[in-house]
């Protein structure tokens, strides 16, 4: 098992290499494109221009280039967005926190409420209570999430505002949870469960057909004729293994979600996360920041990618490297 | 005579379908005496495994319908509540199951399924379950059982695999096994040694054995008593000899015909029955093997044949034909060489 997670931990770096040199090779290397101009923002100066070509080595062969890129983005983090003259690195890395909060709160309520959903039908199979949770799940899948969050902020923010029951939402924005937890909590707590919404529709159908399909099984039936209550054989048994489908589609999408795939909710709720990063350099063309939260979401993937298969070893032992 | 361990009275089974009900078994009635080895054998759909999941009251199909009693100890299993039912599950009565390599839980270890039984039914201490798993694993033949009581199911072979589930199944030293086709997923050799094993821990274990197949074979094997079961009855009941010597129901002879023998002459062919089982929803008037059945005439269209009993002590059939005919006719399915050079 520990060669396997250091023989998967390898892997890992070689495919953020990989990602990077793919990403170097599409901003520095695409045929008829000047990348000094590119970076440069918006009506650059001739100076800046120069500048750029001077950092960035364009003068000189790919392998340089692609080595004075990885210098100004990791060792010396001088990396500087030439549309707001920021620094890249510190501006990344003091987004990262706002992104991880949101969602890890969000995965919380995502992974309690679909299994409890998905269980929920699974169990009530037959029943009037299944079709009416899988509407509802169908129904979250279904609404865009921008949109949510937008009637979520009209009625906690303006409408019902005054209402008892909202008047203790904090403006928009973001915390530290170090500086004031409750503040931190009061303002996540719509965004997670805005952001949770779809994930909890889509993993609780994910998990009711798991379910299913697992109740047919012939070690279902041996845990029953074992003797087992139905509440054992279905947590011991028909969901254990449910959850592995589960755990590697949460991995992945937790990947994601941090890698700045919550960009959506981010920029509703004007939380100055990754996704706010990503959206707003996008917005303004400020390439520097493209390409950092490029690599940066990339490695968050492969991260959660690794993660994945290491707890589908532990939870699937037919997987277990021997 | 003693009372029987377990005694099955008019069992129905049916399921509710769209097209009509289903009756999978059509009022059957059997005994099994303590330590006795009953074989029960019929070709695919003749209500064999619904039977015996029905004694373990484990068909969870929510269109089910029960009806007939099944005293196990004098006590109606299916007047008992879920939370008795699981008491007698595992514990009372055991089961093994078709397919060793699906009937294990693939993400536990062997040691962890044998001992979580052993825990649902005794207030075990620390490590006492653990040591109980490794006596069974040895007993059922798993070399180095303490170090393969923590493999996964994945771990074994198919033959070993169906060790494990019978050492699963006698953790409890139950008074009934009920073995579903325990040899039909495993190759020849191992069916041998599966059975013979099985035929050992009866012995030791004491326990009484239902043997459900459609391999006369097997049953000519161990089986002290066999039921001939067609489509959702008993058309034949009695003991090995009985059975296969002197066979009373032409569904019999046709079992008993497409069996490949070693020890007679070899011939030309082997006989099948023609035809497939009726449907189990709208039964043929008369006898339910009549479309089947060279031998039939007109009281088998217009009668349903009743099991009772016409040569001996617990030999029953049921069939129209008088005894003489049955053995005068039965030769030339069972034993075709014969009557052509008759």
């Amino acid at each position: 098992m520990a060669t396997f997670a250091i023989r998967r931990a390898l892997w890992l770096l070689v495919v953020l290499f990989a990602i990077s040199v793919l990403v170097f090779l599409i901003f520095f290397a695409t045929p008829g494109v000047d990348p000094a101009r590119q970076m440069a923002g918006r009506n650059p100066s001739a100076e800046t221009i120069k500048n750029i070509k001077h950092e960035f080595g364009l003068d000189r062969a790919l392998p340089i280039r692609y080595g004075l890129m990885m210098k100004h983005m990791f060792i010396s983090r001088d990396l500087i967005s030439y549309g707001s003259h920021t620094r890249v690195i510190p501006e990344i890395l003091s987004a990262t926190p706002v992104t991880l909060s949101l969602v890890f709160g969000a995965a919380v309520i995502w992974v309690i409420f679909s299994i409890l959903t998905g269980v929920g039908a699974a169990v009530f199979r037959g029943t009037v209570i299944d079709p009416i949770l899988m509407i509802l799940a169908l129904i979250g899948i279904s609404i865009p999430v921008f949109w949510l969050g937008e009637v979520v902020n009209l009625v906690t923010q303006s409408r019902l505002h005054d209402f008892f029951l909202f008047s203790w939402v904090p403006p928009l924005g973001y915390t530290p949870l170090t500086q004031d937890p409750l503040m931190w909590f009061e303002q996540l707590v719509f965004p997670w469960l805005t952001l949770s919404v779809l994930y909890i529709g889509f993993y609780a159908r994910v998990l009711r057909a798991n379910l299913i399909e697992t109740e047919n099984e012939d070690y279902i039936r041996t845990a029953r004729a074992k003797g087992l209550s139905e509440r054992r054989v279905l947590l011991r048994h028909t969901l254990r293994t449910s959850m592995i489908t589960f755990v590697s589609l949460f991995g992945l999408d937790f990947g994601i979600l941090v890698g700045g795939g919550a960009l959506l909710t981010e920029v509703v709720f004007g939380l100055p996360g990754v996704g706010l990063l990503t959206y707003n350099s996008l917005t303004a063309l400020d390439l520097p920041v493209i390409m950092t939260t490029v690599i940066y979401g990339a490695f968050f993937i492969t991260l959660a990618n690794a993660l994945v298969d290491l707890l589908y070893a532990w939870l699937d032992p037919r997987v277990r490297p021997a | 005579m003693a009372e029987p361990l377990l005694s099955v009275k008019d069992l129905k089974v049916s399921f509710r379908t769209e097209d009509g009900l289903v009756r999978a078994v059509d009022g059957i009635s059997f005994t099994v005496d303590e330590g006795d080895v009953v074989g029960i054998v019929g070709e695919s759909g003749s209500g064999k495994s619904v039977t015996m999941m029905s004694l373990m009251r484990l068909i969870t199909d929510p269109n089910v319908i029960y009806e007939g009693e099944i005293l196990y100890k004098g006590r109606n299993l299916m007047g008992l509540s879920q939370d008795a039912m699981r008491e007698v599950r595992g514990e009372e009565i055991a089961m093994i199951f078709q397919d060793p390599m699906t009937s294990l839980n693939p993400v536990y270890t062997i040691g962890w399924q044998i001992e979580e039984q052993l825990n649902e039914h005794y207030d075990l201490k620390k490590g006492q379950a653990r040591r109980r798993a490794i006596d069974l694993l040895a007993q059922v033949g798993i070399p180095r059982p303490e170090q393969r009581i923590d493999d996964h199911p994945h771990q074994f072979s198919g033959g070993m695999r169906q060790r494990v589930m019978i050492a699963l199944a006698l953790s409890c030293n139950p008074d009934l096994l009920i073995a579903d086709e325990p040899t039909t997923a495993l190759d020849v050799t191992i069916q041998a040694q599966i059975l013979e094993l099985t035929k050992n821990l009866k012995r030791d274990f004491g326990s009484a054995v239902v043997l459900i197949t459609h391999d006369l074979g097997v049953v000519a094997d161990i089986a002290d008593r066999i039921l001939v079961m067609y489509a959702g009855r008993i058309v034949e009941e009695g003991n090995k000899e009985q059975i296969f010597y002197d066979p009373q129901h032409p569904y019999t002879w046709g079992l008993l015909g497409s069996i490949a023998r070693l020890d007679r002459p070899k011939p030309r062919r082997l006989t099948t029955i023609a035809g497939q089982p009726p449907s189990l929803i709208n039964r043929p008037r008369g006898c339910s093997f009549r479309p089947r059945c060279p031998q039939a005439f007109e009281r088998c269209s217009v009668e349903d044949p009743a099991l009772t009993a016409k040569v001996g002590d617990g030999h029953l059939d049921a069939c129209h034909l008088s005894v003489e005919d049955k053995r005068t006719r039965r030769d030339a399915t069972i034993r075709p060489e014969l009557a052509e050079s008759a």
